[in-house]
This record gives structure tokens, C-alpha cells and sequence, in this order.
């Protein structure tokens, strides 16, 4: 058994500590470790998006970066995007339907959450480009363009107060 | 858990990371962006009982730029890259290819090191700094040693590394004035490994002639392909369209590419000629800028 190592990090912004095998990827530290259960796993080996989190600010796979390289950052989950309500990307997936079984949903939101920041007002084009790495099996694609369409429109109009961490 | 039991090693410094390869030999795994070591892991089919994280090495990541050369730290991130603006202003191809490496979150992770040292041979990094005439810095027990990109790629994940040893930096020499670039490829989807690619480098001479040229391809062998005879059909002539043309047919007879479940290889000989033709088209076209 490999030596465990003490992690201290901060997700959605709350100090977490604990004590991690180095195996264990971020994706299984939130949700088996920290119990925030919103990132999913699909692939396991980054293509699918679905565990996408943020890690610093920047989108990352979460099954593809282990814990202890987690050490001293500042993760974002979807759990910590909603303030006072649903965020505003959420309820333009709300409004839209741009979820079906909702599996690959948390990735989508914290993707969309990424391009908005970097690009406000993207081309549906752009946004097809940007959510190429995030895979919906449902296939409700077309109805998952409309939401960030929209969701750029709100966000232009009333940046939310706190954005994700 | 998905990934075998590892010890987890995290050097601070280069020589550091050297003595724990050295000692540790092919039992330990080098982890830079992790989003090519990291899957195989995952998957059990790498086992590598000791894993030494460069992402808390010090001094490799960075982008310097010495009279046009640029210097680019093993550990640079692909999003780094593709941001800057000196590598922007410097080196356009470079975030031309990266924008079609993957997705924005892996390249927030992925780092140019890791790409080479990874050496798919559908990757797109490995063609362009072939194309950009790169020179490759490995830092190992007896010291540096650089060299050229072209000999850096042995085969299918495979280079010159040897198991000691990191690599430490990517020097591209200084473009010559008015050089144009274009990285283009065919993908089943965007963000997918290329099915063909290639990076074109090409100067126009002051008297309107082409004089350096560059044509290297991804997807289509073992290892980046440069494809000398095309470069050597527009060096030394002024370019047009039955010029572009007869790179195209010369290009589709020269490679030879393997089919395999993605696309046969009859099928990427034909996608090699014409995305020859158009980024050559391109690349030619944006010398007027430089
Ligand atoms: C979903 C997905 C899509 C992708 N699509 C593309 C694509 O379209 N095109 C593309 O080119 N790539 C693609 N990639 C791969 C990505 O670019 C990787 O980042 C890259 O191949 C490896 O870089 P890394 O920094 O992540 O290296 P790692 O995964 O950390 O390492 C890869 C290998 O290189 C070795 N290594 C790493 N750094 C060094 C070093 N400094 N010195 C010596 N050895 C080293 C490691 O030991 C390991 O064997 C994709 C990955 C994923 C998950």
C-alpha cells in the first residue's frame, strides 16, 4: 500500500483536508471524500467531459488529475455555481430543456461556465466547437446550444454577484 | 479506484527529477499534463509503480524569446501556448495546432513536453515543431543534450529520450522575414486526434520567389513525415495555383499512409494531397503579411 498524503485544498470555496491514497483521482476525492456527488464520471480517461470541474479557474477532467496534485488549489464544482437560486447558465438549461437524463449536465454547466467567461457573446459555431468535449448520449444537442445562447444573453445583461470558484 | 497502487514523487527541481528517474528506472512514470499518462493508468494498461509530478518542478514552464528565437519550457501548458501573445505574435502556427489539440480542458493540463515526449503519431504538436525546425533539450544524469525534432521521433510512441532523462525546453530558431504559416487537418470531430494534418512553413524571398519551405504531416506514418520533394517543388519559384496543384498529386504519391478503422489509407493519401494544397495556398498567401 502506497504512503497516503495529506491534501488541503479549497472546493467551492471551503477549506477541505484529508488524508488520500496518490491513486485516488479529484473526481473520486469529491465525491467519495468531500461527498459532492454533482461531478460525474463517465469515460474515465477525459474524452466524455462529464467530470469536467475547475481547477485555479481553468477546466479540467477531474479523472484525469489526482488529488495530491490538487494540493493547495482552489477546486470549483457545479454544486458551488448556484447562489441565491440557479446560476444563470442553469436556468437557461432549465428553460430550454438542455438536459435529458442529465448525466453529462454538470460538465456542460462548468464547460459553458469556462466559455462565457473567456468569450460572452459566441457564435453557435463557437459554442459547438467549445462543447465538443463534452458528450451528451441523450443527443439533446441542439436544445443544449439554445440554453448557452441564452445564458450568454443573461449573463451580458446581469453578471451574477459571485461567480463560481 | 481505476489506477494501480503508486508512490507519488514530487521533485522541485530538475536535477532533483533526474536522480529520481535515474534511480527509480523504468519503474517510474514521468506526469507532466497527465491527459495521455493519466487514461492509460486509468486503464490499468500503464502500471508504473513510481510516478514522479513535474507540476511542482521549478524553473519548466516558461516562454522566452531571444531576437525572434523563442525558448519554451518543457512544462508550458497547451493553453498557456496558445494564449500568448508572444508565441501568437512570434509563431501563429503553434496556436493555429493547438486550438485542434483536444479541448480546452485538456489543454488547460496538457503541456508541450508531454506531447512530444508522448509522440502520437497523429498528434499535432510533433509536426508543427518539426515544421517550425525545433530543437528538443533532453536533462538527464550526464547532462543536456539537444536535438532536432526530425531525429527526435523514432516511431509510434517512441523517441530519443532515453529512460533518464526529461525534456527540459523547445528552442525554435527565429522565422526569416515575410514567412507564412497554416496548420490545417481532417478530424472525425473537432477536437479528436487528426486523421491527416499538416504544418506548412514557407518565406517569400525579396525578389518574390519562395525561398524556405516546409511541409510535414501527422496521421500518416509511425512518426511526423516531411515530405523534402514538395518543399524543394516551390522553393525557388513564385508559386500559383499549378504549382499548388503539382504539390498535391506529389504529395498523394509520396505518402504512405496506413488504413485503419478511422480511415482507410487510400482514403488519407487523398485528404494528405488537398490539405497540402490549401494550407500551402494559405501559408503562401499570409507571407504577404509577415
Ligand atoms: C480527450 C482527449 C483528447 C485529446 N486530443 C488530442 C489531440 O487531438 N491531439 C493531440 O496531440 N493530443 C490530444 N490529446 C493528448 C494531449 O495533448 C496530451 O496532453 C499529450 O499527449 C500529453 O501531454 P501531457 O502533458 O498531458 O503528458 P502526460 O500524459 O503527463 O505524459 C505523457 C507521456 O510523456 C512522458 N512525459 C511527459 N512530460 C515529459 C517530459 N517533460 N520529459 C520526458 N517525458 C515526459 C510521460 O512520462 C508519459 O509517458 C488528447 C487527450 C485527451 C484526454
Amino acid at each position: 500500500m502506497a504512503e497516503r498524503h495529506v491534501v488541503r485544498l479549497t472546493v467551492n470555496g471551503e477549506s477541505v483536508e484529508r488524508l488520500v491514497e496518490p491513486r485516488k483521482t479529484l473526481a473520486d476525492f469529491l465525491r467519495q471524500d468531500v461527498e459532492l456527488t454533482g461531478t460525474h464520471l463517465g469515460c474515465e480517461h477525459g474524452v466524455c467531459g462529464a467530470c469536467t470541474v475547475l481547477l485555479d479557474g481553468d477546466p479540467v477532467r477531474s479523472c484525469l488529475l489526482f488529488a495530491v496534485q490538487a494540493d493547495g488549489a482552489r477546486v470549483g464544482t457545479v454544486e458551488g455555481l448556484a447562489h441565491d437560486g440557479l446560476h444563470p447558465i442553469q436556468e437557461a438549461f432549465h428553460d430550454h430543456f438542455a438536459l435529458q437524463c442529465g448525466y453529462c449536465t454538470p460538465g456542460m454547466l462548468m464547460t459553458v461556465h469556462d466559455l462565457l467567461q473567456r468569450s460572452p457573446s459566441p457564435t453557435r459555431e463557437e459554442i459547438r466547437k467549445a462543447l465538443a468535449g463534452n458528450i451528451c448520449r441523450c443527443t439533446g444537442y441542439h436544445a443544449i446550444v439554445d440554453a448557452v445562447e441564452a445564458a450568454a444573453a443573461r449573463l451580458r445583461a446581469a453578471p451574477p454577484r459571485e461567480a463560481a470558484r | 479506484m481505476k489506477p494501480a497502487p503508486f508512490e507519488y514523487l514530487a521533485p522541485r527541481t530538475v536535477p532533483e527529477a533526474v536522480s529520481l528517474l535515474a534511480r527509480h528506472g523504468e519503474e517510474a512514470k514521468l506526469l507532466a499534463g497527465g491527459q495521455s499518462l493519466v487514461p492509460l493508468m486509468n486503464m490499468r494498461l500503464a502500471r508504473p509503480r513510481r510516478v514522479i509530478d513535474l507540476n511542482r518542478t521549478q524553473g519548466l514552464a516558461y516562454i522566452r524569446e531571444v531576437n525572434g528565437a523563442l525558448r519554451i519550457g518543457g512544462m508550458t501548458r497547451q493553453a498557456t501556448l496558445e494564449r500568448s501573445p508572444v508565441i501568437g505574435g512570434r509563431c501563429p502556427l503553434l496556436p493555429e495546432a493547438l486550438a485542434l489539440v483536444g479541448h480546452p480542458a485538456i489543454r488547460s493540463r496538457g503541456t508541450i513536453g508531454g506531447s512530444l515526449a508522448h509522440a502520437d503519431p497523429a498528434a499535432e504538436l510533433p509536426a508543427a515543431i518539426a515544421a517550425l525546425d525545433g530543437q528538443i533539450t533532453a536533462t538527464g544524469p550526464r547532462g543536456e543534450r539537444t536535438l532536432p525534432a526530425t531525429s527526435f521521433f523514432l516511431g509510434v510512441l517512441t523517441t530519443a529520450l532515453a529512460p533518464d532523462e526529461v525534456l527540459t525546453e523547445i528552442a525554435l530558431p527565429a522565422l526569416p522575414p515575410r514567412t507564412g504559416t497554416c496548420f490545417l487537418e481532417v478530424a472525425r470531430r473537432h477536437g479528436d486526434f487528426a486523421l491527416v494534418g499538416v504544418a506548412v512553413v514557407v518565406s517569400r524571398r525579396s525578389d518574390g520567389a519562395c525561398g524556405h519551405a516546409r511541409l510535414v504531416f501527422c496521421g500518416v506514418g509511425p512518426t511526423p513525415v516531411r515530405v523534402a520533394r514538395a518543399e524543394a517543388l516551390v522553393s525557388g519559384r513564385r508559386p500559383d495555383a499549378a504549382v499548388f496543384a503539382a504539390v498535391e498529386g506529389l504529395v498523394r504519391e509520396t505518402l504512405q499512409p496506413d488504413g485503419d478503422l478511422h480511415a482507410s489509407a487510400d482514403y488519407r493519401r487523398e485528404v494528405a494531397g488537398v490539405v497540402a494544397r490549401r494550407a500551402l495556398t494559405t501559408a503562401w498567401s499570409r507571407t504577404n503579411h509577415g
